[in-house]
């Protein structure tokens, strides 16, 4: 949880975004505060528009209209610092297959711009962290999919920017790396930094502190798991889930 | 009546790694069997052993009666297979991909075309979108389509929901279950343990091994301990809290609550005492029944053990 002197420091600040392609669109009006510290679950079907809002948050895309900061910084002009006080990971790509652990955090800490002792003492602590010690030198392809994604992860935060996004980190993983993946992202928060995350696990829902459910563009929910639960008189947030991810109209 | 697989001591290995370590199993007709497991866990290598496509190192395997490897050709022919992160051509259109697949089957879409309407008019409206261009749920449905086309008797679908949301994965699995009155056996691989309540037998797998078949409901009766549920309001304290008291065995978060096994099988005042002395003061604790994901649980840490 965020402590309360975090309470009001806002990490991402959205107000009526609205993104379009063409006359199609992808984000139609988008409210929303997410706070230092949070463990953010944003959720939604396919289609929702959760890439879309995702890629406007970390300065790879502009808004249409609406007012977006993310870290303090405008998401029309400042896209680059954006990107450097950020963290994210996605399921398709996160480290390089062919270098080693210890050359993949490297590069990454050079690309954050971090100081070569300051990386150097980086790659000892998530080692001993992870104890991933015996693996420092093999390479990525050779690992298991669930010790990948926990570096991946750490590569992630490893310039301790304000906030790391998360898209389906633990797609496939099994049921024991999936816990752990979790822990980490608790141990992460309460050491400041805010994590946004969407996931298909609809357990996993239920470890963030607040989530948001997109549809259609729109945001049809956003509150506590408990609170939703209780608004919408379900036992779980995959229920909650199924009621209002889509539209009846089917 | 013959099952329709039958697998014995199948074993591959990649280099020095084990992929397939004496998998054996049997699968009867109009069952859905499920492998559940990690990435990692040999599902994907199996089923390319099961298509004909890949051959074991060593075992043998029998499907419809025959060997897989003599009559791989007319085995082909018999089976659907929907390979994981979708197999359609992303440049053709649906119409296109599923009148290619017919094609290459010897066949035609409307010679079979009762079999998949109910799955294909989800997308029917959209047949001339490019596949490249359907969402997640959709190109699933295209992609299951053009496996049953030639109406396969087995259906081998790895992995079809990973990556796909709750609502679409709910509607695949309707789908499957409507599959079986056609009497296709249904071989099926995920990661997501609610999915294996929806099989008749689960085949938990691991590092390549097999650590148990059964029916999903006597999986999770076979836990060996008693489960408790215990929640608090500060999820992440109340895990390390729960890890640091003298007689816990397992602390595991599931969702809202974690689930906690204890040396001796008792949840007593003094796991309240020591919980308020470290800082949370009203836990909820009742007693619980086991599910498969824990059984899972408990077999994967019995496996790393040994």
């Amino acid at each position: 949880m965020f402590g309360n002197d975090n309470m009001n420091d806002k990490v991402i600040d959205v107000h009526d975004l609205v993104k379009k392609f063409g006359s199609f669109v992808a984000n139609d009006n988008l409210n929303f505060e997410v706070y230092k510290g949070e463990i953010f679950g944003f959720l939604g079907a396919n289609g929702a528009g959760k890439t879309t809002a995702i890629r406007i948050l970390s300065g790879l895309s502009r808004p249409t209209s609406g007012e977006v900061k993310v870290a303090g910084f405008d998401a029309y002009k400042q896209t680059e610092l954006i990107k450097k006080n950020i963290g994210y990971m996605c399921q398709k790509f996160s480290l390089y297959e062919d270098l080693t652990v210890k050359e993949n955090i490297m590069l990454y800490g050079g690309i954050y711009g971090m100081k070569l002792a300051l990386i150097k003492k980086r790659i000892s602590e998530l080692l001993e962290r992870l104890s991933f010690q015996e693996y420092e030198n093999s390479i990525i392809s050779d690992l298991p999919l669930g010790l990948r994604q926990k570096l991946a992860f750490s590569v992630a935060v490893l310039h301790e920017p304000k906030i790391v996004f998360l898209d389906e980190p633990t797609g496939g993983v099994d049921p024991i790396t999936r816990r752990q993946f979790w822990e980490m992202i608790y141990e992460t928060a309460a050491r400041g930094i805010t994590v946004f995350v969407t996931t298909h696990y609809m357990d996993e829902a239920e470890y963030c502190d607040r989530i948001s459910i997109m549809s259609e563009g729109k945001i049809v929910a956003l509150d506590t798991p408990l609170a939703l639960k209780k608004r919408y008189e379900t036992e779980t947030v995959e229920e909650v889930f199924i009621k209002i991810a889509r539209p009846l109209k089917n | 009546m013959l099952p329709v697989i039958e697998s014995y001591g199948i074993c591959k290995n990649f280099g020095t790694t084990s992929a397939l370590d004496d998998i054996s199993f049997t699968v009867n007709e109009s069952e859905i069997f499920g492998f559940i497991g990690p990435d990692g866990s040999g599902k994907t290598t199996l089923f390319r052993i099961l298509t004909t496509l890949m051959l074991p190192d060593k075992g043998n395997m029998k499907l419809l009666g025959m060997d897989n490897i003599i009559h791989y050709k007319e085995l082909r022919e018999n089976i659907g297979y929907m390979p994981g992160r979708f197999s359609l051509y992303q440049d053709l259109s649906v119409e296109e991909n599923l009148n290619f697949y017919a094609t290459v089957f010897g066949t035609t879409v409307d010679e079979n075309y009762d079999l998949i309407s109910d799955i294909y008019s989800h997308i029917e409206p959209f047949k001339k979108r490019l596949a490249g261009k359907l969402s997640g749920g959709m190109k699933q449905k295209l992609a299951l389509s053009c496996a049953l086309i030639h109406k396969p008797k087995i259906l081998v679908l790895d992995e079809p929901t990973t990556g796909v949301d709750a609502i679409s994965r709910s509607e695949f699995w309707q789908m499957l279950e409507k599959l079986k009155t056609h009497n296709i056996t249904i071989i099926v691989s995920t990661p997501y343990m609610d999915e294996a309540m929806r099989c008749d037998r689960v085949a938990l797998i691991q590092n390549g091994k097999i650590l148990l078949i059964d029916r999903p409901e006597k999986i999770s009766e076979g836990f060996s301990r008693k489960l408790f549920k215990v929640k608090a309001s500060e999820k992440y304290k109340l895990i390390i809290s729960l890890r640091k008291y003298s007689e816990t065995i397992t602390a595991w978060p599931f969702g809202d609550s974690v689930h906690l096994t204890l040396k001796k099988d008792k949840a007593d005042d003094s796991l309240l005492v020591f919980l308020k002395k470290e800082g949370i003061p009203d836990p909820v604790i009742e007693e619980a029944k086991a599910g498969i994901e824990d059984r899972f649980l408990e077999l994967m840490e019995k496996g790393s053990n040994e």
